[in-house]
């Protein structure tokens, strides 16, 4: 007979762990209070793979594993912090800081940026890249939030909880490459579309391209933390 | 319908040929088309129905040599014409049972000779919309074999035998991939045939769908059942409107002779195939990509593990391979695995379809052995550099692949030998280059379009591109520094090992592979902002220096 409960020991930056065998090596770093950095993860959403920070090195193998969607397994050995994989993290800052307007000190979430507080985690200090300067719109036709797409990096946590939480699907993405654009219904206005105004994909939104029209200056802290409660009380836990 | 019945269908579509003298086969396929080769095929028929010979004219599918359409083969006298028009009807007619056209001949027979058809064996050679040619030809025993004489297992150690491996570019173990299909599960399982060709100046998949689409229904069905499959989809660009005809009209042709559908062969065994179009992105040849369009999502690739082999379309463990593997199926059962092991060389085995393009004077499509070399298959078969230019590099793998300069010409063709070259098999895409063409600039020209065909989901992919794109246009324009230059080949490693897919995976190689072997040429637009070959607008700012060429 199988143990109701299948635990798998493995080692992340040489410290022995314990997992469940359904567990990412994301989860099980993080309860042992490994960082390891993250953009379109978000707890309590599906994951993606998208951001590729969270790309992490496994004893053995060649390739890179983005953490948020590895499947622990007995015996893994995973490397989260290596001169390499900096090296990596803070490129893919750069390209995603050069694809699009970041401005911090415009923004309305300076300061409580994800993509501001990663790139300074991960000791990013300047940008090597030529910015791309995209000429792009804001969507301020609804009566409370807006959509500015210059700050957006297309992490897709708010098609996600948009359809996965609210149950609306109203984000959906357009385009391909490097014009992939966030729209509302088959891109209609924010204001116009089936939006159920219920403000989940502004709070979990890592930038301000998602705002609240309330939330004046560069205050404007963003709370993403309700996404798994929410599913532990639908659950009934 | 039993063996019997599959003999006497095969019996009586020889008879009804044999009856004639002649046999005219038109091609028409999508190249020779495009040379009204339907209008030659009209001709022809008045023409011969006022000879009063006893003569059949018949469409066919891709006799191979593109460049030479309209294109005629007659049989039983295996003659071939080239360049054939309306007026040349009457003559050819005329000619039949006399001396051959020498006006309209190829001359070819180096270009026929050096190849070996196993997928092409019925292409030019019987209506592709007609199942009892195929029939006549072999076609369908492979299935009543598999379905009445043999368990899965056994089928699945054929394949495994015949050492066949994945022909859209990866190369993975057919027999393998069929094997973890297999083991998954006893619930629903799918089969899908990835005929989402894209990369530029290939069109293996097309003309096998155009020429011989039983071949693949028959590779399916057998798939199917040593997988426990019960429904497949065959994935086809929309921009092959003839290939979606040809197959839409042969799995009519194959459900109404009882090879689709239930109780096939006789036996317990159910399967059925639909037909699912792309809309155009080259991304959705990626297999997640693939299942997530055909499940009706935006064509994305998602993060694999886990494999569609365990859960691949709707959650269920699904078997993808490529067109030209499935053509592969039906002869090796058929023949048997040591017979297509004996092909080939150590860990490539059987033939690789080529299309060869770009200044070839062959231009077309070819089946070779593996382990021919790259300079027989251009000089030889391929006919070599028209117009007095001189080889510069060949493409393979399209924008996966790499280019291949001069000293690497005696590098025989095969999975491994490709990759540790810097390049790759890929699809079978394999593009010659001559002086005109600048190295650069052609790196240009794969990364513009690796920029435009990715899917905007993963950061490096998305945004990298467009990056590498940006600085190699600088470096073509001769505005570009040292500095510049090393992004770039930093920029290659991040998107190299940092994207999500193949796609991305791959878009640095024909960056990598032109700066392994024509770095000089990245070196001259930027330190001479000179162009050799004068094709970038750099060319004319500064002049060429002679210490530069030589």
């Amino acid at each position: 007979m199988s143990p109701a409960v299948d635990v798998k020991t493995l080692v992340i930056d040489g410290i022995d762990v314990s997992a469940r065998a359904d567990q990412t090596v994301l989860e099980v770093a993080r309860e042992n209070n490994i960082f390891i950095p993250t953009l379109c993860h978000l707890d309590g959403l599906s994951d993606v793979g998208a951001c590729r920070l969270c790309l992490v090195e496994v004893k053995n193998s060649p390739k890179l594993f983005p953490a948020c969607v590895l499947k622990v397994e007995e015996g893994m050995e995973v490397t989260t912090k290596s001169d390499r994989l900096l090296h990596y993290r803070q490129t893919i800052l750069e390209l995603l800081f050069a694809e699009r307007n970041h401005v911090c000190s415009v923004c309305v979430t300076n300061n409580h940026c994800e993509l501001q507080a990663t790139a300074q985690s991960q000791g990013l200090t300047h940008v090597r890249l030529p910015y791309r300067s995209p000429r792009l719109g804001v969507d301020a036709s609804n009566e409370r939030f807006v959509a500015d797409q210059n700050r957006c990096i297309l992490c897709t946590r708010c098609v996600r909880v948009c359809d996965e939480i609210e149950g609306a699907h109203v984000w959906d993405v357009m385009g391909r490459g490097i014009d992939s654009m966030v729209i509302t219904d088959l891109m209609q206005p924010w204001g116009e579309s089936s939006c159920t105004r219920c403000g989940k994909c502004v709070n979990v939104c890592p930038t301000g391209a998602l705002f609240d029209k309330t939330k004046v200056g560069s205050d404007h802290p963003k709370y993403p933390d309700f996404v798994p409660y929410l599913n532990m009380m639908r659950e009934g836990r | 319908m039993t063996s019997e019945e599959l003999l006497q269908i095969a019996e009586a579509s020889t008879a009804e040929h044999e009856q004639f003298d002649f046999q005219l086969n038109v091609c028409m396929g999508t190249g020779c088309m495009s040379q009204h080769s339907d209008k030659v095929k009209a001709a022809l028929t008045e023409e011969v129905a006022k000879s009063g010979k006893h003569c059949h004219v018949r469409q066919t599918g891709c006799m191979g040599l593109c460049a030479a359409g309209p294109l005629v083969l007659v049989e039983p006298t295996e003659t071939r014409y080239g360049n054939v028009h309306e007026a040349d009807a009457k003559e050819l007619v005329d000619s039949l049972g006399g001396k051959p056209l020498e006006r309209l001949e190829t001359h070819l027979d180096k270009y026929f000779q050096g190849q070996q058809h196993i997928v092409l064996e019925n292409s030019g050679h019987i209506d592709p919309e007609k199942i009892d040619e195929y029939i006549g030809r072999d076609g369908y025993q492979a299935l009543m074999t598999a379905l009445t004489q043999m368990d899965p297992q056994t089928v699945i150690e054929q394949i495994s035998k015949s050492g066949l491996r994945g022909r859209g570019g990866g190369g993975y173990p057919t027999g393998l991939k069929w094997g973890m299909v297999a083991k998954a599960g006893k619930g629903q399982k799918y089969v899908i045939c990835n005929g989402d060709e894209g990369d530029p100046g290939a069109f293996m998949d097309r003309s096998v769908l155009e020429s011989d689409p039983q071949r693949v229904i028959e590779g399916m069905a057998v798939a199917a059942y040593a997988v426990g499959a019960s429904k497949g989809y065959v994935y086809v660009r929309a921009e092959y409107p003839l290939a979606i005809s040809r197959l839409t009209a042969s799995l009519r042709e194959a459900r109404r002779r009882g090879f689709l559908g239930s109780n096939i062969c006789g036996t317990t065994f159910a399967f059925d195939i639909e037909i699912r179009l792309g809309a155009g992105a080259f991304v959705c040849g990626e297999e997640t990509a693939l299942i997530a369009s055909i499940e009706g999502l935006r064509g994305q690739p998602r993060p694999r593990p886990p494999y569609p082999a365990v859960s691949g379309l709707w959650g269920c463990p699904t078997l993808i391979n490529n067109v030209e593997t499935f053509a592969n199926i039906a002869p090796i059962l058929r023949n048997g695995p040591q017979w297509y092991s004996s092909i080939g060389t150590e860990r490539s085995k059987g033939t690789k379809v080529f299309a060869l393009t770009g200044k070839i004077a062959n231009t077309g499509l070819v089946e070779i052995p593996m382990g021919m070399t790259l300079r027989e298959i251009i000089f030889e078969i391929g006919g070599g550099i028209p117009n007095g230019h001189t080889f510069k590099a060949v493409q393979t793998g399209g924008p996966s692949g790499g280019c291949l300069p001069e000293e690497h010409l005696d590098l025989s063709v095969s999975y491994d030998a490709l990759i540790s070259a810097g390049s790759m098999m890929g699809s079978g895409g394999m593009i010659v280059m001559d002086d005109t063409s600048c190295m650069v600039n052609v790196a240009r020209f794969f990364m513009e379009f690796c920029m435009t065909e990715s899917c905007g989901k993963c950061v490096p992919c998305r945004a990298g591109t467009a990056q590498m794109f940006d600085l190699l246009t600088k470096i073509c324009d001769g505005e570009a520094t040292h500095a510049d230059l090393d992004l770039l080949i930093d920029l290659c490693d991040v998107v190299k090992n940092t994207s999500l897919c193949g796609l991305g995976m791959t878009a640095p190689n024909p960056v990598l592979s032109t700066l392994r072997y024509f770095k000089h040429e990245y070196l001259e637009h930027i330190d001479n902002k000179y162009c050799r070959a004068g094709v970038c607008a750099c060319a004319g700012k500064a002049p060429a220096k002679e210490e530069v060429t030589a």
